[in-house]
């Protein structure tokens, strides 16, 4: 068994509003290791957002820990977390993905002038993800001329483009029909059969149904964390 | 990141709005196009005028009486005249050349039923020469008539129009105009002026009344001895008005040089003013481009947040809205720049004065509108840099 890639351990998360304490997570516990592809799914108030935002360093945990590659990264502050997204992390959220009125390679590109890429790399580093999810054709093409396949597509390329430890897809699927939906599915089991760690925050089962593990959440706990038989 | 890249991204975000981008702009062009109009006009015109005066001559040092400093119960109160003694010694003096006594009153003249106004100069002979005045027709007096007091005039081509009618000028010379209803003769005619010259003598006893003088116009030899020679007539005038503390001077001596100090003083003072006026509408039009950036800022938030899910860290964000109000800033800058050079030109044309844009001035307006950029862009680009990812990704 390899080691894992992300470990949470009693993980909480509570907010604050005002006079108002509510508790999104109440202590959750998994792991996954490199290589896997693992779907969260549950209603909307189990905490799945909240997990995501944690796993994606865009927020940190009130108490417990976060191990991402085994680096504790509950206290990181700014730009440290700015650094693990860029590095360590591809996102893929369900819409607005892309910067408007600008061209597909530029937003494939932008990860890597933040991480300070030497600039001849990167039209070509670029160019070659968008080669893996077929769009090279569409290099410079503006994003607002995309249909929304496409641009999951586009999102995809550049979330791989730094060559993070993990993707992390936010309903990935929301905004497409179901053709397209399976399709951009079909593209994320092949990447996940190149090696590339895959977590899918879903509440729709036919999507978590690609994944070969599904952790569910409810109110805040892991309620099951089983794998599929899919696979 | 490198800068430049900075710079062509704030470029394309400008561009995408470019109609409000110009709208944005107008405020710093308006500023930095008057404050450089402004500024060349007022150097334009210095020169002009300093132009002017060194015309009469570097060489040339008027006395004047002056306010003596004594109190009003000292021993003579009639020392605040010049006299004709004190022309006449100052004549004398080494490195003088020339001197001319005059006295002055505005008169009006009157020939037939018209009748203007105009300064009446009782002078020298030699004053034509001191001054280097042009004729139209005609001649200055001589020293003969200023011994005997002759009812000479000459007169400014204005006033003879005035007086004559156009075109007047080339028969009236031996016509007579009547000054305070004495006769006088013109014998000559000046270009471009509304003056009368009257002989000194003449002027002191017939017309005014009075034996003391307005002002000794000193012609010196070379115009390298003035300030020499500026001493020399302090020295001696305060021997001769038997004054011995040189602050109780009853006189001012001056050169041209003095009048070309006070006028560029002058006007370089209205010109720092009118430009700290125009500079007021730079201070607005950097409220406008701090409004804008704010406007940018919320409706980009969304934006905001996929640039820092994607690992741009508050700096980035920082430079880049930064970078995109001084872009706007300068931009509207550098067109505000060509603006105000173009005006100054035709203003400059239609007001016959020099044309002149200094090298300072463009560069003062081009860091200006840098600095209006980074000062109004930077609570904006700090309200973007801020933003809490998971609030911008989320916003709506």
């Amino acid at each position: 068994m390899s080691q894992a890639l992300i470990k949470f351990q009693d993980v909480t998360k509570t907010y604050i509003t005002g006079p108002v304490k509510y508790q999104a997570l109440k202590g959750i516990n998994f792991s996954i290791r490199a290589g896997e592809f693992v779907s969260i799914m549950g209603p909307s108030g189990s905490g799945k957002s909240t997990i995501m935002n944690i796993m994606g360093a865009l927020d940190t945990s009130t108490t417990g820990e976060y191990l991402l590659k085994n680096k504790n990264i509950s206290n990181y502050d700014g730009d440290e977390l700015a650094e693990i997204r860029n590095k360590e992390i591809g996102f893929v959220f369900q819409s607005f993905n892309l910067l408007p009125r600008t061209t597909v390679v530029e937003n494939v590109k932008r990860p890597l002038m933040y991480d300070g890429v030497d600039k001849n790399q990167r039209y070509e580093r670029a160019l070659e993800k968008l080669r893996l999810v077929g769009l090279v054709d569409k290099a410079n093409n503006l994003s607002n001329h995309l249909s929304g396949g496409q641009i999951q597509r586009v999102a995809i390329a550049r979330a791989l483009v730094m060559n993070p430890s993990l993707i992390l897809a936010d309903e990935p699927t929301g905004n497409l029909d179901s053709k397209t939906a399976r399709e951009i599915m079909k593209t994320l089991v092949k990447l996940n059969e190149e090696g590339v760690t895959i977590i899918v925050i879903t509440h729709e089962q036919n999507i978590a149904d690609f994944s070969d593990r599904i952790i569910k959440l409810k109110d805040g706990l892991v309620a099951s964390d089983k794998k599929t038989r899919k696979r | 990141m490198e800068i430049e890249e900075l710079f062509l991204l704030a470029f394309q975000a400008l561009w995408r709005n470019i109609a409000r981008t110009l709208l944005t702009m107008l405020g710093i062009i308006i500023g930095i196009a008057s404050v450089i109009t402004i500024m060349s006009l007022g150097a334009g015109s210095t020169e002009s005028i300093v132009g002017e005066i060194s015309s009469f001559g570097a060489n040339v040092l008027t006395v004047s009486p002056g306010q003596s400093k004594r109190s009003p119960g000292g021993s003579s109160s009639i020392v605040t005249t010049l006299s004709s003694e004190d022309a006449e010694a100052i004549e004398k003096l080494a490195n003088v050349e020339m001197v001319s006594p005059v006295v002055n009153k505005g008169k009006t003249i009157t020939a037939n039923s018209e009748s203007t106004s105009v300064q009446v100069s009782g002078v020298a002979a030699n004053y034509t020469l001191i001054k280097s005045l042009e004729f139209v027709n005609g001649g200055f007096f001589d020293e003969g008539d200023v011994l005997s007091a002759a009812k000479d005039v000459v007169l400014g081509d204005e006033a003879i129009e005035e007086l004559f009618g156009s075109d007047a000028a080339e028969f009236v010379i031996g016509e007579t105009v009547r000054i305070d209803g004495r006769v006088f003769q013109i014998v000559g005619i000046i270009v471009d002026s509304n003056e009368a010259y009257v002989p000194l003598t003449t002027a002191q006893t017939v017309l005014l009344g009075q034996s003391y003088l307005d002002k000794i116009s000193v012609y010196v030899t070379d115009g390298e001895l003035i300030d020499v020679v500026t001493l020399d007539i302090e020295e001696l005038l305060l021997d001769e008005h038997d004054i011995d503390d040189p602050q109780a001077a009853d006189f001012n001596v001056q050169g041209s040089q003095t009048f070309v100090e006070t006028i560029s003083s002058v006007t370089g003072t209205l010109t720092t003013l009118l430009s700290g006026i125009a500079a007021i509408s730079l201070v607005v039009g950097g409220i406008g481009i701090m409004n804008i950036m704010l406007v940018t800022v919320t409706e980009r938030t969304k934006e905001i947040g996929l640039l820092k899910a994607v690992g741009a860290k508050d700096r980035n964000i920082l430079n880049q809205f930064l970078i995109e109000a001084v872009v706007l800033t300068v931009s509207g800058g550098i067109i505000g720049i060509l603006l105000g050079v173009s005006i100054a030109f035709i203003a400059s044309q239609m007001m016959n004065i020099p044309f002149m844009v200094t090298t300072s001035s463009i560069l003062l307006s081009f860091g200006v509108s840098a600095g209006v950029g980074i000062v109004f862009g930077y609570y904006p680009a700090q309200q973007a840099a801020k933003l809490n990812p998971i609030d911008a990704l989320r916003y709506e």
